[in-house]
Parts: structure tokens; sequence; C-alpha cells
């Protein structure tokens, strides 16, 4: 059995401030952006002796140590794609657990709205991956290369099968702008949009709106993982990891898969909710709060339907009128605006937002939330965590 | 409307490599082909390394019938969320073959209005280049 529980926790978290152009490096925004973790968990870097970072980032484990004077590090390495913010803190967990590490810092850094990023794992690195070679000879030569266009495959398939539409998918934008019209730390602080907005807004990729989609920007995020004995002595409330798991299955693309019997599902995210809800030793209905992927709207319904919050293509509707998932409805979604409503660093503001959500000091609190839950990447490979107190 | 691509800048080409070899060769001479396991005889695609369904390595090219149905599509509106070498708006379609498999492409003429899921269509060659030969789609009756 699946022996995570209880036996890691978050204890500090850092998130730097959004922006259009942060005007510095990579590395410099993430050796801030982990000192500014450490300083919130009463941590030192001499404490250290863990990172975990997402592969297509910057800022590699060696060139942070040299600029942060990390002496000591015990287990560091990278894991991949969208899921990564929920599956680092797996990985970061299980280290813990094994005794490879004691405290393991998770950190991520892009400058996504101010370099350019057109093929998106070339942007980086220049090299090419065995996947980039596959959508670089099936998919790229008809013009199928932009994240937008991916999704787009799947929701047109979803809502041809459950009759979903844009009416019900904007409700997701609405509820997030609205949680992120009282962050003042996010992007669209005091910025709510109407339902009519959404609706107005541009097609980008038919069946997807501009207000659909995430928007790029520059933002770096870190949180610090170490034991529950080491957690108890520190600066805040540590938020215990309950479960946490990840998952691929059959025919899994990076970011959702065209050739499986049934594309307008997510199949991953049903996997991980199944295992993190066994190994927490809780149910759907026990949730208090949910941080899910909204990077497309349209992909938060299929969260819902997969996590058991509804049934089966019931998740538009679930979300239609916003109620159900606004502060206050059965269960709050992406209560600090989620890449919609605050800003987009791959999900690594979901998880610091479940983080805030434990010790109570979110702008979009839910009173008294003991369980926190975090989906990252929907649409291929993901990952989930729940949090506890 | 047929697509437009756009002078100056590179088409995006295949990588063809020896996993995927024996597709590009049957296409740049106007067949298509599947990927047919010589074992258990399944077919596949896109094409890989080992049969996923009892590992051999032995494979054959299968010619196929060209024909299938529409599953999903998209239709690129906005060039900044689009490929920029190709003038918007184009339609890229996922067509399910009737040998089971499916293919990404595009329609040749149809645009997004003409194109609907469950639509019958079947493979037509499109030389864009002298030496790049795609597989796309046209409609056909039902």
């Amino acid at each position: 059995m699946d022996g995570i529980k209880d036996k890691a926790a978050i204890v500090g978290v850092a998130l730097s401030e959004f922006s259009a152009d942060a005007g510095k490096t990579e590395l410099r925004m993430s050796c801030e952006v982990i000192k500014a973790a450490l300083d919130d968990a009463g941590l030192v870097v001499t404490d250290v002796d863990g990172l975990v970072k997402q592969s297509e980032d910057a800022s590699d484990e060696h060139a942070v140590t040299s600029s942060m004077g990390m002496g000591n590090l015990t287990y560091f390495g990278e894991v991949k794609w969208g899921a990564a913010p929920c599956a680092m803190v797996l990985r970061s967990a299980v280290a813990v657990a094994a005794g490879s590490a004691k405290c393991v810092v998770v950190y991520r850094a892009v400058n996504g709205s101010s370099k350019l990023r057109m093929i998106p794992s070339m942007k980086t690195s220049g090299q090419m991956s065995t996947s980039d070679l596959l959508e670089w000879t099936f998919h790229c030569p008809y013009g199928l290369m932009t994240e937008t266009g991916r999704v787009a495959m799947l929701v047109r398939r979803y809502m041809h099968e459950t009759g979903a539409g844009a009416e019900q998918f904007g409700w997701v934008t609405t509820v997030c702008r609205e949680n992120g019209a009282g962050n003042p730390e996010g992007l669209y602080h005091e910025k709510p949009i109407t339902l009519e907005d959404y609706l107005a807004s541009r097609i980008v990729v038919d069946p997807l709106r501009d207000l659909d989609c995430y928007k790029e920007s520059d933002c770096a995020a870190a949180f610090v993982i170490t034991t529950p004995e080491m957690a108890k002595d520190l600066k805040q409330k540590p938020a215990v990891i309950r479960g946490c798991a990840q998952s691929m299955v059959g025919e899994t693309e990076r970011m959702n898969s065209y050739y499986r019997p049934d594309i307008a599902r997510l199949p991953e995210v049903g996997r991980v909710a199944e295992r993190m809800f066994r190994t927490a030793g809780v149910r759907p209905q026990d949730i208090d709060v949910a941080q899910l992927d909204d990077a497309y709207a349209p992909l938060v319904p299929l969260q819902l339907e997969e996590l058991g919050f509804c049934g089966r293509g019931e998740g538009a509707a679930y979300c239609e009128g916003g109620d159900r998932i606004r502060l206050g409805g059965e269960i709050p979604l992406n209560t600090s605006g989620g890449s919609l409503g605050e800003g987009h660093i791959h999900g690594m503001n979901h998880v610091v937002e479940a983080v805030r959500q434990i010790r109570g000091t979110s702008t979009g609190q839910v009173k008294g939330a003991e369980l926190a839950l975090v989906i990252t990447g929907a649409g291929g490979p993901a990952a989930g965590l729940i949090l506890g107190r | 409307m047929a697509m437009q691509y756009i002078e100056g800048i590179p088409l995006l080409r295949p990588y063809v490599d020896h996993d995927n070899k024996g597709f590009w060769d049957a296409i740049r001479e106007h067949r298509l082909v599947f990927q047919k396991c010589k074992d258990c005889g399944l077919i596949v695609h896109r094409p890989r390394p080992m049969c996923p369904q009892c590992l051999s390595t032995e494979r054959d090219w299968a010619p196929s019938e060209g024909k299938g149905r529409i599953y999903t599509y998209v239709d690129f509106v906005y060039q900044n969320a689009s490929y920029p070498g190709i003038q918007v708006p184009y339609v890229v379609v996922v067509v399910e073959m009737i040998e089971g498999v499916r293919m990404i492409s595009n329609m040749i003429e149809e645009s997004a209005e003409d194109i609907y899921i469950g639509m019958p269509v079947e493979v037509v060659f499109d030389d864009i280049a002298e030496d790049l030969t795609l597989p796309k789609f046209r409609r056909v009756k039902e």
C-alpha cells in the first residue's frame, strides 16, 4: 500500500510577483524565491539537502547551489511536464520519507512572458526530446503545434459527447477571476469579468476562446518539504501531505491524447484521485477546497468528473452559474484565482494556495479548511496532492 | 479552401528515423500504410519501435484503404495561437481510419463550417514541396 501519508509536510512556500517582464534572469528568480520559501519556513540555506526542479526549468541544480552557497545536497533531480508541481512534491516526500534527504526545496522560475516561447521545449534547451520528435513528425507538419490547439481537440470531442458548451465553461473563468479580484498578489486584482465578457472574447482555436486560456507571465515559486518531526518546531503551521500521486496511462501525450479509445476524459486524473483518496483515507466530499488545473477552463469540468465531485458528463453543468464552485459553494475552486485569475506558473501557485488554505491565510479563505486538494497536469500525465493539518 | 503556406517561413518537416521511415517512404509514393505487427497482426499508428501488444520488433507496412471518419477537429483562427507558417484559418482534424487507428491531418479543401464529427473522408496526397508530401483528407459521400 502507498505509504506516503503523513510522512512529510510542506513547511515553507513563496511566490514571486507575476509580471510581463521580471527584468531578471530565471536563475536569480529561482534563488530569490528559494530564499523566500526558506525564510517563510524559518530555515536557512545550510538546512537544505535536496533540490527538485521541473525538467524544462532553466535554472539547473548546480547553478542554484553555487549561487546560494548550498554545500551539501544528498538528493536532486527533475520532474517533467505539466503535472510537475504535485509530482515534485511526491518526489520530495518520497525522499524525505526514505531518509534520502531531510529538507527538500522544490522550485520553478519561468520568464514565460518576456522570453519567446513558440515551441515550448526548444526555447530553453535547444534540444528536442523523443516526444518532441513524435509531435514534429506526425502533428506539426499539419500546423498542430500550440498547446491551445492540442487542448481544443479534446474539448471539441468533450462538447460532442456531453453537450457541454461555452455558456458553462465560461463560469470557470468567471469564478477564477472573481477569486483573483480579491487577491492583491495576482495579475487580476480588482479585475473581475462577467460571463458576457467571456462569451465576447475572441475565438483563438475554435472551440477555445481567449478567456479559456491562461496568459504567459514571468514568475517564480518554491516550496520546502521536510519530515513531520522537523516540521513541528518551525515558523509555520505545517501542511501535512496526506496523499500524493502521479499517473500515466496508455497513449498519453504530453498535453492530452489523440489516439486512445476515448479522448474526452482525463483517466490520469481519475487514477491519481483514486490513489490519493485511498492513501489519505478520505472521500471527495471530505475535501474543503480544491486547486484544479485551469490552464484551460474547459478542462476543469473534466477534472471534477474524474475526482468524483460529479458524474461523467456532468462537470460542465456543475460549473454553470458558478455557485457550486465559488467560495461558499460545494467545492470552492482555485481560491487565489489559479492560472486564469492569479497568474500562470504551471500550477506552482496552486500548491502555494493549498498551503495557504491549510494555514488559514488565503485571500479567498475557506473557513476552517482542513483538507485541500491540488491537481496539476490535466490532459497528459497528471499528479495530485491532498494536504491536511 | 486550400491551405496556404506562408512564403519565407520554413515548412515543418517530419523527422524521419528508423522507426517511421516505412511510413514516410510510402507517402512519398502516394501510398498510405500503417505499421502492422508480423507476429500478432496489431495495426498501430504512429509507428513505434515495438508492438505494444506482443513486444515484437518484426513488422510490415500494411496498405490502408484510405477511408475514415472525422473523430475531432479544431479550427485555427488566431495566428498567434497557430503555426506562423500557415495562413489562418486552417483546420486540423483527427481521422479515425477504418483500420481502427487515428491520424492527425488537414482537410484539403473544406473549411471548418463544412466539417462535422463523424463526417466520412478519404486520403489524398498533397505535394506541398518538391521533396515533401503530406497525407491529407477530403470529404466523400456517405
